[in-house]
């Protein structure tokens, strides 16, 4: 497959006399394969909009590479930039113009036909309302606009950060009908969100950024796989011998959490053979269950942001890696 | 093209732009309908109803003279003290003149087209400048502070074109409606003097005087557009603008004035913008300096300094010229965050 959109290495840094150096984007890599729904997923402050803006052209980087199909950036974005559609951050409109208005200009500037705003509106379920003022839309409504004038241009590559903040669960689901149909007709999709479980449903792959850079990368499900860690749940016929199956499974190297009525062992790559090893010890086991992680598990640990008890995280607290992050799969 | 037709199109649609013109309008409107009724057309019967006035003005004051020199006259034979109350002589010696008593001063005022619509013109610029300064700053700082100039700069990704695109929309808009109001503002004021007033002694050589005034006024209100856009571009705020053009003013007209004083600097008014406005647009101001006068010593010609239209265009060009060149520079470099 060809890569719609590559990253390499690139690198945003702000100085300030009062908070010294911050590195935005840290050595960034990502690439994304033509025709996929691409989940880019990072904590609040990690760099996922910064690597938006760079690529887009709205901040100049201090180092890296970038490409939007084929063509290097930023030299060559005047010409690409009719087959890329974009939002970023929350949709911003002059609140004083018609949905329609603002939609019309924006399809004049691209020299794009007029028939194309009503397309789009149909298409996000605009059609309706698109003569009232923005000022009179609701957040969702907004979004619905904001994707509108990406999609105006038919883009090779839609470029939507948070798409679904606002939107209702019915609006949810439409987003989501709508990425996998764009996908489908060939659009390459890259999705920034905080909704993990949408981006599991709707995204082929993901990348995940910590700090200005990249954690994981590839297939969602190989991310998954590789951070699954083989967790496996084990009960007993009887709870009165975990104590004396935790002692056993300890001292083959499995590592064991014990709970109130059943062991969670992690680092198991046969589950066949923590069954054969409590059976040699008069332990019968009645469940043994491989737990699949989600994305926000895996998430959570990539980025060490999952909630501490008793702890306040801030938003520059997050994993750090080295250069070569955690591949899932395939990647720069 | 399409680029600077969308933000014709775009600026036309805003609500700001609509709304002060509407205002401009009514303000310009209701100065010409104002003026034209303080105005009254000199008329031949008018001119003898002057005429008449005076000549009764000065039958009345002979009269008056006459009986005044009658009384005094009658108190000298009683043997009165009259010096005093009548004057040397009974006042034989102040006896009222035809001339004392000007027709002119019994008319009402007329419009004197060729004399007073250059200060018309004046006040044409000033309004049409102010309309230019908040929808030239709120053109660029309302599309920087809502997002729309991020919106438009994902379409064309050629940030000076962009705003270099914006800025000639804004001016080509100014301009246009300074040539239409303007010459509206000229039909109107010829209407009044002609109507209510005198369009006498209108040679070629005043139109082309006041064709010259009128270039001026428009260049000034395109210079203030600009200024305005590159100062709410430059702060990515249509405030920006606005608080610039107050500190501005503050620092020009009261810092400097306050300064030159103090220090006694000679013709301080020369440092003050107002008064290559004034130059601008009367060809010249003239500053003097009392402080060469001995007024003991009798009549005094104080020392002169000239401030010429030419000295104004180069401050004027100097500052527009920087603030797009600040403008532009800026927008070429930073983040768009």
């Amino acid at each position: 497959m060809s890569a719609v959109l590559e990253i390499e290495g690139l690198r945003k840094t702000y100085r300030s006399r009062k908070r010294g150096v911050r590195h935005a984007l840290d050595g960034f890599d990502m690439r994304v394969e033509a025709g996929q729904v691409h989940g880019f997923l990072g904590p609040n402050g990690s760099g996922k909009t910064t690597t938006l803006r760079t690529l887009l052209g709205l901040i100049r980087p201090n180092g890296g590479r970038m490409a939007i199909l084929g063509q290097e950036l930023p030299r060559a974005l005047p010409a690409v930039a009719g087959q890329v559609g974009a939002i970023v951050e929350s949709p911003q409109f002059f609140p004083h113009f018609s949905a329609r208005d603002t939609l019309s200009l924006l399809a004049q500037a691209g020299e794009l036909p007029k028939r194309r705003v009503d397309e789009v509106l149909e298409l996000v379920g605009l059609r309706d309302r698109a003569g009232e003022r923005v000022k009179t839309y609701s957040l969702g409504m907004k979004q619905r606009l904001a994707v509108a004038s990406a999609l105006l241009k038919d883009p090779k590559l839609l470029i939507l950060d948070e798409p679904a903040n606002g939107l209702d669960p019915g609006g949810i689901r439409e987003m989501r009908r709508l990425m996998r149909e764009l996908a489908e007709s060939g659009m390459t999709v890259v999705l920034s969100s905080h909704i993990l479980g949408e981006i599991q449903l709707i995204c082929d792959s993901v990348t995940i950024i910590s700090l200005g850079r990249r954690v994981a990368f590839g297939p969602v499900e190989q991310v998954l796989a590789a951070h699954s860690q083989g967790t496996v749940r084990v009960r007993l016929e009887a709870v009165a011998d975990l104590p004396r199956a935790e002692e056993t499974l300890t001292r083959s190297g499995i590592r064991v959490a014990a709970e109130a009525d059943h062991l969670m062992l992690s680092g198991v790559d046969k589950p066949a053979a923590v069954s054969r090893l409590l059976a040699e010890q008069d332990l019968y086991v009645s469940e043994l269950t491989p737990v699949a992680v989600d994305l926000e598990s895996v998430f959570l640990e990539l980025t060490a942001t999952a909630p501490v008890p008793g702890q306040n995280r801030q938003v520059d607290q997050s994993a750090k890696v080295d250069q070569t992050g955690t591949a899932g799969g395939w990647g720069a | 093209m399409s680029l600077f037709v969308t933000e014709l199109r775009r600026l036309t649609k805003r609500r700001v732009t609509r709304l002060l013109l509407v205002l401009l309008v009514v303000g310009l409107a209701t100065v010409a309908t104002a003026f034209s009724f303080s105005s009254h057309k000199l008329s031949p019967e008018v001119v003898a109803a002057a005429q008449a006035d005076s000549d009764a003005q000065y039958r009345k004051s002979v009269e008056e003279w006459k009986r005044s020199v009658t009384e005094c006259e009658a108190a000298q034979a009683r043997g009165e003290q009259t010096e005093e109350r009548y004057g040397e002589n009974c006042g034989k010696d102040y006896q009222p003149q035809p001339e004392m008593f000007d027709p002119k001063w019994n008319l009402p005022y007329q419009f004197d087209f060729r004399a007073e619509f250059p200060t018309f013109i004046a006040v044409f610029a000033g309004a049409v400048a102010l309309f230019a300064f908040i929808v030239g700053a709120s053109f660029v700082g309302a599309e920087w502070n809502t997002g729309g100039m991020m919106n438009l700069l994902l379409w064309r990704p050629k940030r000076l074109a962009v705003l270099g695109t914006k800025l000639a929309a804004l001016l080509t808009t100014v301009l246009g409606l300074s040539v239409v109001l303007g010459a509206l503002w000229t039909a109107v004021f010829w209407l009044i003097g002609t109507q209510r007033g005198t369009t006498a002694k209108m040679t070629a050589g005043v139109w082309r005087s006041i064709g010259l005034d009128g270039l001026r006024a428009v260049a000034l209100i395109l210079v203030v557009g600009a200024v305005a856009f590159a100062l709410a571009s430059l702060g990515r705020h249509t405030a920006m603008a606005l608080g610039a053009a107050v500190a501005l003013f503050a620092v020009s007209e009261v810092g400097i004035r306050i300064a030159v004083g103090v220090l006694s600097v000679p013709f301080g008014d020369r440092y003050v913008l107002s008064t290559y406005a004034q130059s601008w647009f009367m060809k010249q101001a003239e500053l003097f300096d009392y402080d060469t006068c001995e007024f003991a010593r009798g009549a005094c010609e104080p020392a002169k300094y000239v401030v010429t239209w030419q000295q104004s265009a180069v401050v004027f060009g100097i500052g527009v010229v920087a603030a797009l060149v600040a403008a532009f520079w800026t927008m070429r470099r930073r983040d768009v965050a």
